[in-house]
């Protein structure tokens, strides 16, 4: 049986191309950007040529770039580092933030800071007017996602970013499932701080990188040795660096081509799925991911749902408490307006550089069995 | 359908996915002669469990037949399939022995986020007894009537979740 990965918002395989670009610099190229020595420079001269394509990525200069482990550490770093120079002050958040931002936010509710959660529509998208609302004389900082690692969507950050700067307040984007997905310019889009991910782009996992507008002083989260100009101690992970800014490269240019073919994937997934009685589709209709479907089926459970699917080679992921650690739905389809009930039944469907239209036939052909099945199993018909 | 070993990244035991997979007993019983429904309020899964009883040859009142609808993830459906092959055959006498031990035990072991739902198929169990009991004008002992009330709450909160669905 060939499996089948639609789980590529969760986290994507590296690209070979990426791999090879990597490889000299564990055993060969493998010395510290810190050194002043030849093996140093060496490593330091791959690290900035990284950082350049990285930052041209979103039309940013290479200055205005740190590394970091993950985009959990950029998003702690952004939120954190912005307000923490401060003692007191208002920072507003989406309701369908990751958990990284939701609780940084709430870690700084503790620490005497004010929050405001925006709400969503029942496509969860946040309404400008309403960050426009929210912002105080002692707002800090406004961070909204740029797409939802959950439901897909893609919020007006343009419109967002060009209120916070009017007001005069940071605007903070979380763009782990967008980088390298969406076109992203920092300027047009008023954007002051930017979350990207380098394993969400078919890059290796333990990379992260946080835009800061020049200008816009962050107090850093780890000291050390003065490494990303003092914004973040830490040996330079130079082949990771390499591996994300190759991975960057490669998306940059597909990107066109590669979103037209995934929309016409996924919206036959979408099309095919929906026949299944009493199905829904979460998220926006139209300003989604190109790779993401996310679908609920009344009267079951997603965890049942997500191990039939794995039984059958196939692996997604689901919002349902059952899977959780927490046993709660998943706060963003919460957030939708969608009861507990229909939260437990949903189905996360993310597409990547290697599916095939094969295998959306085949998820396709497998999932009105497996949801019958379950249903028979099931009080409620 | 085809065998795969994944056990959800060691969360469940071999016997919970084989149950999971195969689950036992699962549908209606048409005129059945205790009907439990039970649920839980903090996951959400909803249990009902139906007997049909009848007697042995000594007279005691034996669970002759046991089927159970499931709403719930893949611990609850094995405890459910697993409660009706402990139940199925005994006397209501014995089957109200079985614990949320004697479930887990023959799962394997659950993972102690999962232990509510062995409590839900033993109270699913309890819930058939006692409508049976009740529609057969049975004295119920006060065990059981405490352990039915406070059932009834969380069941109460759960059916007000559910009441576009039933």
């Amino acid at each position: 049986m060939k499996k089948i990965y639609l789980d590529n918002a969760a986290t994507t395989p590296i690209d070979k191309i990426v791999l090879e670009a990597m490889k000299p610099y564990f055993s060969e190229k493998y010395g510290n950007t810190m050194s002043l020595h030849s093996f140093g420079q060496e490593a330091k001269l791959a690290v900035e040529k990284s950082r350049a394509i990285l930052a041209s990525m979103i039309n940013a200069k290479p200055n205005e770039i740190i590394f970091t482990s993950s985009a959990t550490e950029s998003n702690n770093a952004a939120l954190k580092g912005v307000v923490f120079n401060k003692k007191s002050g208002h920072i507003v958040i989406s309701s369908i933030e990751h958990p990284c931002v939701i609780e940084s936010a709430k870690w700084l509710e503790k620490q005497g800071f004010e929050i405001t959660k925006l709400p969503v529509d029942k496509f969860g998208m946040v309404n400008p007017n309403d960050v426009k609302k929210s912002i105080k004389e002692n707002t800090i900082l406004v961070s909204v996602m740029h797409a939802s690692n959950e439901i897909g969507t893609i919020q007006p950050i343009e419109e967002i970013g060009k209120i916070c700067r009017n007001a005069g307040v940071y605007f903070h984007t979380d763009a782990s499932q967008s980088f390298g997905k969406e076109l992203i310019d920092v300027n047009k889009m008023n954007i002051d701080l930017l979350t990207a991910s380098s394993h969400k782009i078919y890059g290796p996992k333990g990379v992260g990188l946080l835009y800061i507008r020049n200008g816009i002083k962050i107090e850093p989260l780890l000291h050390g040795g003065g490494q990303e100009n003092g914004m973040r101690g830490s040996t330079i992970n130079v082949a990771g660096i390499v591996g994300f800014a190759k991975a960057a490269e490669i998306c940059k240019k597909e990107m066109k081509k590669e979103n037209k073919r995934l929309i016409t994937l996924r919206s036959k997934l979408i099309k095919e799925v929906l026949k299944i009685k009493n199905s829904r589709l979460n998220g926006h209709p139209a300003k989604r991911l190109a790779n993401n479907a996310n679908l609920s089926f009344d009267f079951i459970e997603g965890e049942s749902l997500l191990m039939q699917l794995d039984m059958e080679g196939i692996a997604c992921s689901t919002g349902s408490a059952c899977s959780s650690f927490k046993l709660e739905p998943s706060h963003v389809l919460l957030a939708l307006g969608l009861k507990p009930e229909q939260a437990h039944g949903s189905l996360r469907v993310s597409l990547g550089r290697w599916t095939t239209k094969k295998d959306i036939e085949r998820i396709i052909k497998v999932l009105p069995k497996i949801i019958k099945k379950i249903r028979a199993i099931s009080p409620f018909k | 359908m085809k065998t795969n070993n994944n056990t959800c990244g060691g969360l469940y035991t071999e016997k919970v996915m084989k149950t999971f997979k195969n689950p036992h007993n699962y549908g209606k019983i048409k005129n059945a002669d205790g009907i439990g429904k039970v649920g839980n309020v903090n996951c959400g899964d909803v249990m009902q469990l139906y007997i049909k009883i009848t007697k042995n040859k000594k007279g005691e009142e034996v669970i002759k037949d046991i089927k159970f609808e499931t709403f719930g993830c893949v611990a609850a459906i094995s405890t459910s399939s697993i409660i009706t092959d402990l139940a199925k055959g005994k006397t209501i006498k014995e089957a109200l022995k079985i614990t949320k031990d004697n479930v887990i035990k023959s799962l394997g072991g659950l993972p102690s986020i999962k232990y509510h739902c062995s409590v839900l198929a033993v109270d699913a169990l309890v819930e058939a007894i006692y409508d049976y009991f009740l529609k057969n004008n049975h004295k119920i002992s006060a065990d059981i009537q405490k352990k039915h009330d406070n059932i009834e709450k969380s069941k109460e909160i759960i059916e007000k979740r559910y009441k576009n669905w039933a």
